[in-house]
């Protein structure tokens, strides 16, 4: 919890420091991890952080941003941290180590790959009446590793989480949900 | 003096907004005009959808259910206040005045949000009507020329998928699960049936929208998309809609009532959620 040292570069000081800026609903997994950090701009005299809600009413929002905000003090005099919509976050972009750590504390890793969001892709295909509806996310389990899983509440106790129950393992989980 | 940690972050919340500062400088005044109404009758739904999702809150008819729902609001609340605070920036207002400090006939919410929360079956019935129309609505701007609108929708359309997701198994669950919820459910609709086009009631400037690029299709374009979505999947789960019992008046989009004067029920669900505002006018907290 200190300024940065001057042998490294500021950018990459910043980046390291971000890691210790842990979602504050799910805490075991850090903002960087978590893909909520778009960009960081360094200049002299300040520092930009562009970050990306998971969610529009993440009640968790405003609590990141004040907590990136205290743990960049000192590492330039004008430091501030802004949400942005200029790309939607995705569960793609929690990294392998984020998806580690959240399947070691019983939370399911949303699976890596973008879900068929075939209704809402660009191709114009979400005006046919039967293609609305996108296929079922995936459920990873995160105590067998199962893809043997069923979708039991598309909605759990934050908005970015779901319930899924393994029928390999027989046991209920929460997944951070595939968006 | 020196404000604490817990103080800056209540100041510093209320000041920034979560919506990025955008460029208004190239809307001409006609088509501001007409995307500040866009954005608020579309903020008004979700906003007026979420507080009637909310009032399941502890009395849903299983647990699943009280979680699933209270999330539905939260997300719509959510949605609605990016949008009121993008009206903010657009007009030079303040998004919870915008949100809580109008006046009970100054809402513009849909018809389809004018009916009181009735039975589960009826919030289901209501909520697949609306989710599948906002569906078609969002896609209708997913490419709009108002890029922070084109970039909200991006994302407000991905969890809507999941909101589409699970009404659409609720509807399924009550049409085919026997006598009773059968029942409820027509009935429902039955009632519904004639505001189902209402999220498409055309807006005064929907011509300045659609010359801008704002709006990719007329409203009345999107009602009859809406309209063949709805009815094919009701004929897929044998509710007729011609000759049934689902059929009262057809739906329509135009009334006189579109947008404008709201129901008894709205008038009590403003009291509800405009009581804490109203009771100590600019407090923060």
């Amino acid at each position: 919890m200190s300024a940065p040292i001057s042998a490294v570069p500021l950018e990459q000081a910043v980046w390291a420091a971000l890691a210790d800026v842990h979602d504050p609903e799910i805490p075991v997994i850090s903002v960087v991890d978590l893909g909520v950090v778009r960009r960081v701009e360094v200049a002299p005299g300040r520092v930009r952080v562009e970050l990306l809600p998971t969610f529009v009413g993440c009640p968790a929002v405003d609590l990141m941003r004040s907590a990136v905000e205290e743990r960049l003090q000192g590492f330039a005099p004008d430091v501030e941290a802004t949400v942005t919509f200029a790309e939607p976050w995705t569960s793609e972009r929690i990294t392998p180590e984020g998806r580690r750590r959240l399947r070691e504390s019983g939370f399911g890793p949303p699976p890596p790959e973008r879900p068929e969001l075939s209704a809402l892709d660009p191709a114009g295909s979400d005006t046919q009446p039967d293609r609305l509806l996108p296929l079922l996310p995936v459920g990873e389990c995160p105590y067998c590793g199962s893809r043997a899983t069923t979708l039991e509440n598309g909605f759990g106790p934050t908005l970015c989480r779901a319930i899924y129950h393994c029928t390999a393992c027989r046991q209920p989980f929460e997944q951070f949900k595939q968006v | 003096m020196t404000a604490t940690p817990a103080e800056r972050r209540v100041t510093r919340a209320s000041a920034v907004p979560d919506v990025p500062a955008f460029d208004t400088a190239g809307l001409d005044a006609p088509v501001r005009e007409a995307l500040a109404e866009l954005l608020l009758t579309m903020a008004d739904d979700e906003f007026v959808l979420g507080f009637w999702d909310s009032e399941w809150t502890g009395i849903a008819p299983m647990l699943e259910e009280d979680v699933a729902f209270s999330s539905l609001a939260q997300d719509e609340l959510g949605h609605a206040r990016v949008l009121y605070e993008m009206l903010a920036q657009l007009t030079g207002g303040d998004a919870d005045a915008i949100a809580f400090g109008r006046p009970v006939d100054g809402y513009r919410h849909c018809r389809l949000l004018d009916h009181p929360r009735t039975d589960w079956a009826f919030s289901v019935a209501r909520r697949w009507l609306y989710d599948t129309a906002d569906a078609v609505r969002l896609g209708a701007l997913r490419r709009s020329s108002f890029a922070p609108l084109a970039e909200v929708v991006a994302k407000i359309r991905r969890e809507e998928t999941y909101h589409l997701m699970h009404m659409d198994v609720w509807l399924r669950r009550l049409a085919g699960g026997g006598e009773e919820p059968r029942r409820r459910l027509e009935d429902a609709l039955a009632k519904l049936w004639p505001d189902a086009l209402s999220p498409f009631a055309p807006l005064a400037g929907e011509h300045a929208l659609l010359e801008a690029g704002i709006l990719g299709q007329p409203m009345a374009e999107l009602a009859e998309r809406h309209l063949a979505q709805a009815t094919a999947t009701l004929a897929g789960l044998g509710i007729a809609l011609a000759g049934g019992r689902v059929t009262g008046s057809p739906p329509s989009t135009v009334d006189g009532r579109d947008r404008a004067v709201p129901a008894e029920s709205f008038r009590w669900l403003w009291n509800e959620f405009t009581m804490v505002h109203r009771s100590e006018e600019g407090a923060t907290w």
